[in-house]
């Protein structure tokens, strides 16, 4: 049953993502009103998959792979919600959309959703650092896309040729600093995610514990750069582009780590 | 009853003809003269329609006699033969009905003016009507045609993108500096040189809410004068290249035979400030920026070659949404045509003749 509000949830997505694509390519776009509702639809119907999955799991639904991706793209969704309107990050919702289609997609086609056979014992610290930590997730990810945002804006500037994507983008500065923003939420949550972890009261695989502190060492680095003037806000769009990606990857070891520890 | 507009226009006409036509304040007693129940003046510099109503057919020659007098004046040509003037060889166009309606919706939307999308337009057909409506010679077949008129502009701009992007050098220079930067009032700018090219983009950019502009020239004379009438500072001439690392857009428009600013003088200045963009609005000819510049992070460079470019895609884009502009007119004037048809409209569910609230006009209407 659960699985069908999910699929709803998509599907809500995915008119976001047509409704963009035919107004860009008729060169009407107007900004949030259409996308927003859409993505906000989505988020409600994802808010409720994973309110029931918590039920019938007992705890915080990331107990596999399939549900951490759902709460990885919920968490991208509720930035959105947050960020979107604040930042009025005009073409936000067509980029994000796209990202949490592919995440949801991927998790209803792979055969990855597989339930566990024993309850686990409910452990407060480990659903906080594990949920927390998927939220900052969803920081980075805006980051991300926020970046190719920027990238794709600084290349129209650089060549000249302004599409009619450019006039729906938000300024570069504007944009500079949403990435900024979004970039230290989310290395706060993550951090508060990796200092409870000291918490959990179990041991945790060391493979999880090298990964985690791997994306927590790479997303301090781009914001070390920033300040220190290491990169222009360029490199540090690509650089959450690919740290987003990198800490995506670096998740499926954690997750998969964990799992395969789980009894 | 009869609904018409004759007129001229910058596609049929030239300037010296508007002219001729377009100065006539008495319209609205001249036109009850001739019979029409309603009648509305719209002149602009590139137009003079008369938008009419009136139970029997009013004549080409008697709304251009209400335009101008002088008709029929041997020494003024226009087919004279022995007193007598043919209607063809007026320079007027003429549309009834359906065509009047649907001529005013393209007006309304920016379809026909000479730069396709401009919102000036709206503004002046919006004064027309308060104008005309004040004086009693817009009645309800004006008022329904006018108001529907406002409405199709307003379908149009929301609904396509015919009012998007700048179609002038000026304007699209300031408008990038807006994409890049936002809100304007907190960049630094500086204006290298001093004539009349730098003075209209210094005012330009002062008007977008630029609070720091600094002027520099070789001549310190001049430089003060611009930064008076401009509430600007000066920068002396011999150090205005260290002001690099500092500000955000660079407007160059002096008439140096040499570039002023090379890749290598910029590269050190840009390494402190690395994480802001820098605007460079290289406006003079030959350039006076050094086209090697633009390779740098975060710099970007735009001559007048480029600025021109842009203005040219912006007005093909908006030429595009010409067919998307002329399907919303469409709509309207099926309904239109209905509720003329059935003798009620929407509109006429209010008062007779509403005044055009002023507030509703943009400041580049007015």
């Amino acid at each position: 049953m659960d699985r069908y509000l999910l699929i709803v949830s998509t599907v809500c997505f995915l008119v976001a993502i047509a409704h963009t694509v035919i107004e860009l390519r008729g060169r009407v776009f107007r900004p949030m009103r259409f996308n927003f509702l859409a993505v906000g639809l989505g988020f409600i119907f994802q808010t409720g998959f994973l309110y029931q999955r918590g039920h019938a799991v007992g705890r915080c639904p990331i107990t596999n792979l399939f549900e951490v991706i759902i709460f990885v793209a919920w968490s991208v969704a509720l930035f959105y919600m947050v960020v979107g309107p604040a930042y009025r990050l005009s073409l936000m919702g067509a980029f994000t959309a796209p990202l949490v289609v592919l995440l949801q997609l991927s998790a209803l086609l792979l055969p990855i959703d597989h339930p566990h056979a024993a309850k686990l014992p409910p452990n407060s610290w480990l659903e906080f650092h594990a949920s927390i930590s998927l939220v900052a997730y969803g920081a980075f990810a805006l980051a991300g896309i926020a970046g190719v945002m920027y990238l794709v804006q600084e290349r129209q500037l650089k060549t000249h040729h302004l599409h009619s994507i450019f006039y729906h983008l938000p300024p570069l500065t504007d944009l500079f600093a949403a990435i900024t923003r979004l970039l230290w939420w989310g290395f706060g949550l993550y951090t508060l995610g990796l200092a409870s972890g000291f918490f959990v009261g179990e041991p945790l695989p060391w493979v999880q514990i090298v990964c985690a502190i791997a994306v927590w060492v790479l997303y301090g680095l781009i914001l070390q750069g920033r300040y220190l003037r290491w990169f222009a806000p360029k490199r540090v769009a690509a650089l959450c582009v690919i740290g987003f990606s990198a800490a995506l990857t670096l998740l499926w070891g954690i997750t998969f780590t964990a799992q395969s520890h789980t009894p | 009853m009869n609904l018409f507009c004759v007129g001229l226009s910058h596609h049929s006409a030239d300037v010296e003809t508007l002219e001729r036509f377009g100065g006539n304040a008495e319209i609205d007693r001249l036109l009850k003269d001739s019979g029409c129940a309603e009648g509305l003046l719209l002149a602009t510099c590139n137009r003079v329609e008369v938008y009419g109503a009136s139970a029997t057919r009013i004549s080409t020659l008697d709304i251009a006699r209400c335009l101008d007098r002088r008709i029929g004046q041997p020494s003024l040509g226009y087919g004279v033969a022995g007193g007598h003037v043919s209607p063809e060889s007026l320079p007027f166009y003429r549309y009834e009905d359906a065509q009047c309606a649907r001529h005013l919706f393209r007006v309304a939307c920016g379809i026909d003016s000479m730069v396709v999308g401009e919102t000036e337009i709206l503004g002046q057909a919006k004064k027309a009507y308060e104008a005309a409506r004040a004086a009693g010679s817009a009645g309800r077949y004006l008022h329904r045609l006018f108001q529907r008129a406002f409405r199709v502009a307003k379908h149009v701009r929301t609904h396509t993108e015919i009012t998007r992007g700048s179609v002038s050098v000026g304007s699209v220079a300031v408008d990038l500096a807006q994409k890049i930067f936002g809100d304007l009032g907190t960049c630094k700018v500086l204006v290298l040189g001093a004539g009349e090219t730098s003075e209209k983009t210094a005012r330009a950019l002062v008007s977008r809410g630029v609070r720091d502009l600094r002027i520099s020239n070789r001549s310190g004379e001049r430089a003060e004068n611009l930064a008076q009438l401009t509430a600007a500072s000066v920068v002396p001439f011999e150090t205005w290249s260290t002001e690099c690392g500092e500000i955000d857009i660079l407007i160059a428009s002096t008439s140096s035979e040499a570039p002023l600013l090379s890749r290598a003088e910029l590269e050190p200045l840009l390494r402190e400030r690395i994480d802001r963009p820098l605007f460079i609005i290289d406006i003079a000819v030959p350039r006076n920026v050094d086209a090697g510049v633009d390779a740098l992070d975060g710099v970007y460079l735009y001559d007048i070659d480029a600025l021109q470019s842009i203005a040219e895609q912006s007005l093909a884009m908006r030429r595009e949404q010409i067919v998307a502009a002329e399907q919303i007119i469409a709509q309207h004037l099926a309904e239109f045509d209905q509720s003329i048809a059935s003798g009620s409209s929407r509109v006429a569910e209010g008062p007779e003749h509403p005044a055009v609230d002023d507030s509703s006009l943009r400041p580049s209407q007015l």
